[in-house]
């Protein structure tokens, strides 16, 4: 028989993904659980196995399509046939379900055509509609708010925590603003200017906006700016880059960073936490997962490291290391997204110098690291002479949640992370 | 470019004109498809439009019109014998067909959809070869097979030579007013032709193999029918089994059997039916992956699409009911499929009309089908005798019943056997697929005084308050 496969409900209010890679081609035999397709949701790259064992007759998506839920991808013959012999051309509509063996069978959910049709493209199954017509009947209403309800995490951002949920009801603090999508607006028509091309917003790039748009009109940011002499450290990094890619790691200075960070997260837990609105509390967390901000093909994407503060440098290397990997390859998990308490974002790779980064909403804090470059620097020596000497001088910037900390705070941990960057014995011994 | 190989891309191809056809061209070309429509014989209206259902509709109008001229007499009003211009007629109910056809292929020319008069045989999963048309073959990036169906013949039995014996096609083309007429074996289709030529004048003989009209119809609706066929064929034959029909240059001789003995009658003409099979056995179907079920009908999902996965069938070919409106949604289900929508046939009341005097109507769930399925149902009737309406219509044989869920009181189906059946089945219908309940259709208030009133009545006899009737005892 012939078998459809659609796009499942993918659950957490995912309702449309981009295919990205189809492994199947038509006419290949694929067994039960075999790869036939990669789809990226939101910010997860998702392998959807065969459901079937059989055939590949048709498949009808492209790479880079966008595809809702209940939306036919392929098509299987499955060795498997309808068992009566005769099955009498396709069933007549009205009907009726094959007598029960005893008691009353679940029928069809009363609902109108359009109702019936708009569940349909929404791909929600009527019996989990809740209803509210008369006897039973569900309306175009409660399928809308059942689509609504399921859709409700995805409006969140992106590795939302579980204490990240907005505000219920309005609290006395001034009532933040619904994380805003972007907000549509009338714009001119380009196209009398010069030749444009539209291109869809969707997928990570639409994440990311919300993601953005949220944190930017809920938290007040203010930046923290310094200079980190990283000179002894890049000695220190150049001495055990090689033992560490044997290893498997690589020994960059965002792993110094999230050492750092740790400490300083240790001895000032408010840049560990979240504001809590609705409960007017502020939440402290006593774990130290880490988001790093990693560049990729797909956008950006941020994976978070888990318990820094209990890896050791050589440990994070390598962890860090394959995660961007999977990054990079599409294969980092809804999950290893989520959770993170504070994010470091590291622009030096890519040559960039000074900037300002945005706060990983729901987190209160985040360090952006610049490139280290070569500068003329005055040092100080004991008997307090100066002299002009070249340094290698890292930018630094931590960006904070005034609401939740205060600026002579965040000069405090800042110092702490420059101290640790700028000595490595001061590093490995306040290293935690 | 040589002429005969020539070939054609396109979207979509429909083969097959009728509803089925034209449903889903027409909706494939608004949702922006390119589409290229093929059939053989008539272009767009099908089998429907050009010898079914519409020549058939428009002779039984006359029928009607010559019935209540007849039955004007209670009322004191003579008209005499009708004068038929058969000639006349025929060109009528043509002119009704013709004006009818043009339409359609106007709506499909507006659409910019190409039809092609020509036989299509599939050369594969993606093209078919064209024979009677200057293009020679079409590639196409899906197909819909709207084919529908053909009447069977009956072994032994010749539908050519004499043409005394006639299919309904035939019957419907309306050569003569035969003296005498036999049908036999066509189930509805053949109660209306027979209808048809009993009104304009012809002995009708009605033969059935089974022991009542219409066996798979709820008894208590075919009753009425059955009293009123009753009174104007020469004779209704229950429980006949034909063994041999013979042509002679005069007539033709009708042998059956009934109840163990044979038995003979003779007639001008016969309309013989032996059920209808699908067309899918001449389209080349053996170079695609289409799979047929045992009975030759296109085996579909509920999008109609075929085990190819790029063909999709409709209407009668892909089985189920032989009707053109499902045909019609059919089509633009597969339509919408094609164009990447999200479709499915899914139809919970589902018209059936029989354009008898008088008219029988059904849909959604039959007590019959109810009592089979072993569903938990109430029936409620409202007799016409009851309805003012009727009464002044003089139509009070008629019956109006529901079926309805007894635990919910929603209404699962609906029956009605009276004048303009065909009308009032919609509004229950309706009913059935807005999920409504028996308490919804005798709250919508309704005409006084219109046949309209059947149907809530019946509703609210199954709440216990009707008004033209007494409340059940409990």
């Amino acid at each position: 028989m012939t078998t459809s496969f659609r796009l499942p409900d993918l659950g957490e209010g995912v309702h449309e993904a981009e295919i990205l890679a189809i492994p199947a081609t038509p006419g290949q035999e694929v067994k039960e659980g075999d790869i036939i397709l990669e789809i990226e949701t939101d910010k997860a790259a998702v392998e959807i196995p065969s459901p079937v064992t059989g055939k590949v007759t048709e498949i009808l998506v492209k790479v880079g399509e966008r595809v809702i839920v209940g939306s036919v991808l392929m098509t299987f013959r499955t060795e498997k046939d309808e068992t009566p012999a005769e099955r009498p051309g396709p069933p007549p509509a009205p009907q009726p379900q094959p007598p029960p063996a005893a008691g009353k069978q679940q029928g069809p959910v009363p609902a109108s055509p359009s109702t019936r049709r708009l569940a349909r493209e929404l791909g929600i199954d009527l019996h989990k509609v809740t209803p509210s017509g008369s006897g039973g009947v569900v309306t175009k209403d409660d399928v809308l708010a059942h689509a609504r309800a399921k859709e409700q995490p995805a409006a969140k951002p992106a590795a939302p925590e579980p204490e990240a949920a907005q505000p219920a009801e309005p609290s006395p603090m001034p009532a933040p603003l619904p994380a805003p999508a972007v907000p549509p607006g009338q714009l001119p028509d380009f196209a009398r200017w010069g030749p444009i091309e539209r291109l869809p917003f969707r997928s990570i790039r639409r994440a990311t906006a919300t993601q953005m748009a949220t944190s930017w009109s809920q938290i007040p940011h203010v930046y923290c700016q310094d200079d980190v002499d990283i000179t002894r450290l890049e000695a220190f990094r150049q001495r055990h880059k090689a033992e560490l890619a044997a290893a498997g790691g690589r020994l960059t200075m965002t792993v110094f960073a999230m050492k750092a960070v740790a400490t300083a997260l240790k001895l000032y837990p408010n840049f560990n936490a979240s504001l809590d609105l609705s409960a007017q509390e502020i939440i402290i967390k006593r774990y130290f997962h880490m988001g790093i901000a990693v560049d990729s093909d797909h956008g950006l994407t941020v994976p978070v490291i888990r318990d820094v503060d209990r890896k050791s440098i050589k440990e994070l290397a390598i962890e860090v290391e394959s995660t961007v990997g999977k990054v990079r390859e599409g294969k980092l998990s809804r999950e290893e997204m989520q959770g993170g308490t504070f994010t470091i974002t590291n622009a030096g790779a890519l040559g960039g110098h000074h900037f300002s980064a945005i706060i990983n909403y729901p987190e209160v804090a985040i360090l952006g690291l610049g490139q280290g470059r070569m500068q003329p620097a005055v040092v100080t020596d004991e008997r307090g002479r100066h002299e002009i000497v070249p340094r290698l001088i890292m930018p630094i910037v931590l960006c904070f949640d005034h609401r939740v900390v205060d600026g002579a705070d965040a000069v405090r941990f800042l110092k702490v992370v420059i101290k640790a960057l700028e000595d490595p014995d001061e590093l490995l011994i306040t290293m935690i | 470019m040589v002429v005969g190989d020539m070939e054609m891309h396109t979207d979509l191809l429909v083969i097959g004109g009728g509803p089925g056809g034209y449903g889903a061209a027409f909706r494939a070309a608004d949702l922006g498809l390119d589409v290229i429509l093929v059939d053989s014989q008539w272009g767009l209206g099908g089998f429907c439009l050009h010898a079914g259902c519409i020549p058939a509709k428009a002779l039984l109008h006359a029928a009607e019109l010559i019935h209540d001229a007849e039955r004007a007499k209670i009322m004191g009003i003579g008209f005499g014998p009708p004068r038929i211009d058969l000639a006349a007629l025929r060109a009528w109910q043509q002119q009704r067909i013709d004006t009818m056809a043009e339409a359609l292929m106007t709506l499909g020319q507006k659409r910019g959809i190409l039809v092609l008069r020509s036989k299509a045989r599939f050369t594969g999963s993606s093209a078919v070869r064209l024979t009677g048309a200057e293009i020679s073959a079409v590639r196409f990036k899906h197909a819909v097979i709207a084919t529908g169906s053909r009447a069977r013949g009956l072994p032994g039995v010749d539908f050519t030579s004499g043409g005394r014996i006639m299919d309904a096609g035939a019957a419907l083309a309306l050569t003569d007013i035969p003296q005498t007429i036999l049908v036999a074996n066509t189930g509805y289709i053949g109660l209306e032709l027979a209808s048809i030529y009993a009104a304009l004048g012809s002995e009708v003989t009605l033969l059935e193999q089974a022991d009542r009209l219409l066996p798979t119809v709820d008894a208590d609706l075919v009753v009425p029918l059955q009293e009123s066929l009753t009174a104007r064929f020469a004779e209704i034959v229950l429980g006949a089994k034909i063994e041999e029909v013979v042509e002679d240059a005069g007539g033709v001789d009708v042998r059956f059997t009934r109840s163990g003995t044979t038995e003979q009658r003779r007639a001008d003409r016969v309309l013989l039916a032996n059920g209808r099979i699908a067309n899918s056995d001449d389209l080349g179907l053996d170079h695609t992956g289409v799979n047929l079920n045992s009975r030759g009908f296109i085996e579909t999902d509920e999008t109609r699409r075929t085990r190819d996965p790029k063909i999709f069938a409709v209407g009668d070919v892909a089985g189920g009911p032989l009707l053109a409106h499902k045909a019609i949604r059919e089509g633009r289900i597969a339509a919408e499929t094609i164009a990447g929508k999200i479709s499915s046939f899914d139809v919970r009341a589902l018209p059936v009309v029989v354009y008898t005097n008088p008219q029988l109507a059904w849909c959604g769930l039959t007590e019959r089908e109810a009592r089979q399925a072993n569903i938990p149902h109430a029936v409620k009737k409202f007799p016409w005798q009851l309805s003012d309406r009727a009464q002044t219509l003089d139509e009070t044989g008629g019956l109006t019943k529901l079926v309805i869920d007894p635990d919910s009181g929603r209404i699962l189906g609906a029956g009605i056997v009276g004048r303009h059946a065909e009308g009032l089945i919609a509004e229950t219908a309706l009913a059935i697929e807005m999920g409504a309940l028996a308490e919804d259709l005798a709250l919508t208030l309704h005409p006084y005084p219109t046949l309209s009133e059947t149907e809530s009545e019946a509703a609210e006899i199954f709440l216990g308050n009707p008004m033209h009737a007494l409340p059940e005892s409990q």
